[in-house]
């Protein structure tokens, strides 16, 4: 069933400069909602680096990826942004009045007066093998992860990888399916010790493979593949295949926003640096995703951005009244949103 | 110092490197194919390189983590580096690499 929700603001992509978005809109009482392909707040902080130190935030003389997203979710508590994960937007209606419907592949349409693109890099989305014609067969016989197991029973499995997804469907599928070898380009593994001796009781047994090497070849047709050509130290071979499961981890790509009808430049969205409104009157966009001259990928640049973005939100959501600037430290119509007067 | 680089295409180019600079950073300064992703935290692997032969004792071998990284590229081979991961030293002024397929932008 379709969920509708109405809101002032849907912001796209839950990093630190669409979090901090939500703080500068919630001072403006702007209502924000939240959608983000990944499973939680943070983007590329959480999911690339969040162990790694920045050392270029103002104020923090170092901090952790993962710290600066907890504390920009601590700092945006006040105004209950909500969020909605797991999911991606997939398509943009601009509506008579001015306003936008925009849906989302988890069923929810959005009715909402202003957008905020803050997707970073784009969206995360599983890295493809460099093998020639892999996206004839892809969510046909190729697949980057397992929605429906019944998917993978019966059939000639090959796995490829060595982290965890590769070694937790290893072990997850090889009761159902007719044979699974798993393929890595070294026998190291970086998945939990337990599952790769798991699988290596198995490879004893006789009820799986596994073979060091690379896949280089696909062999099929119609979107269905019947072999897989690999390269391996011990020279090429090609194993009798029905499904291929490729684990390389996450890339982004721009993904849908190229279809949304905004101009774009080398892969990022042209902004004015006065408001950061696209070429789509109400649509804004800040953080790495956006170009404008003299454009610097920071983290802080994208605040500064979400700032100013939000003062030309306002005028667009509650057109006619009269915004007077105002400091946190100074304002008690502030302090009071933010729970501390 | 100079880096020469061949592109996924099979141009090459030659690039003027800055002592200390990454060498993923001059590739990326000069407009090759690299896509960098996560800007040298070593937590990508999309700046994948192939090191010449000749250079291949000079740069060393990969750390392990540098090897963890690469787990998440299907074309590695056995002169594969990170090339954020190569400082740029007069050691290796006229290195010779080549750009993974992996490295290239969508």
């Amino acid at each position: 069933m379709t969920t509708e929700i109405t809101t002032d603001v849907v912001v796209i992509g839950a990093g630190p400069c669409g979090l901090f978005a939500a703080f500068e809109l919630g001072l403006l009482d702007l209502k924000c909602h939240f959608i983000d392909i990944l499973d939680r707040p943070g983007g590329q902080c959480a999911e690339l680096y969040p162990e790694k130190p920045i050392y270029d935030i103002p104020g923090f003389p170092v901090v952790t990826g993962q710290q600066l997203v907890d504390n920009l979710m601590a700092q945006i508590a006040p105004f209950a942004p909500e969020f909605h994960f797991n999911r991606m937007v997939n398509s943009i209606d601009k509506q008579e009045d001015g306003s936008f419907k925009l849906a989302t592949d988890a069923d929810e349409i959005f009715h909402t007066k202003v957008i905020v693109i803050a997707a970073g890099g784009g969206s995360f989305q599983p890295k493809r093998p460099p093998v020639d014609g892999i996206e004839q067969f892809e969510n046909k016989s190729v697949f980057y992860s397992v929605r429906k197991m019944d998917d993978f029973r019966g059939q000639d499995v090959v796995i490829v990888g060595g982290g965890d997804s590769a070694l937790d469907w290893t072990l997850n599928l090889q009761p159902i399916v007719r044979s699974l070898t798993l393929v890595h380009r070294r026998a190291v593994f970086k998945a939990a010790p337990a599952s790769v001796n798991k699988m290596q009781e198995l490879v004893g047994e006789g009820k799986i493979n596994f073979l060091t090497g690379q896949i280089a070849k696909l062999d099929g047709e119609n979107g269905q593949i019947d072999h897989v050509h690999l390269s391996t130290d011990a020279g090429d071979l090609s194993l009798p295949a029905t499904r291929l499961l490729p684990f390389f981890g996450l890339t982004m790509k721009l993904g849908p926003v190229a279809d949304w009808g905004l101009e774009l430049n080398d892969n990022t969205i042209v902004v004015d640096t006065e408001k950061f409104e696209t070429s789509v009157p109400g649509i804004f966009a800040i953080g790495d995703i956006n170009s404008y001259p003299g454009k610097l990928k920071l983290i802080l640049s994208g605040f500064h951005e979400a700032a100013l973005m939000a003062q030309a939100a306002k005028a667009i959501v509650s057109p006619g009244e009269r915004v007077v600037f105002q400091y946190t430290t100074s304002s008690t119509k502030l302090q009071k949103k933010l729970g501390v007067a | 110092m100079i880096i020469h680089v061949t592109d996924q295409e099979g141009e090459s180019h030659e690039l003027e490197g800055l002592e200390g600079w990454r060498v993923m950073e001059v590739i990326r300064d000069w407009g090759l194919n690299i896509k960098a992703e996560c800007g040298g935290a070593l937590s990508c692997a999309t700046c994948h390189v192939y090191v010449d032969k000749d250079w291949l004792e000079i740069v060393g071998a990969p750390s392990d983590e540098e090897e963890d990284m690469l787990d998440s590229v299907g074309d590695v081979r056995s002169n594969s580096r990170l090339s954020c991961q190569i400082l740029c030293s007069d050691a290796v002024d006229g290195l010779k690499l080549t750009l993974a397929p992996s490295a290239a932008k969508d």
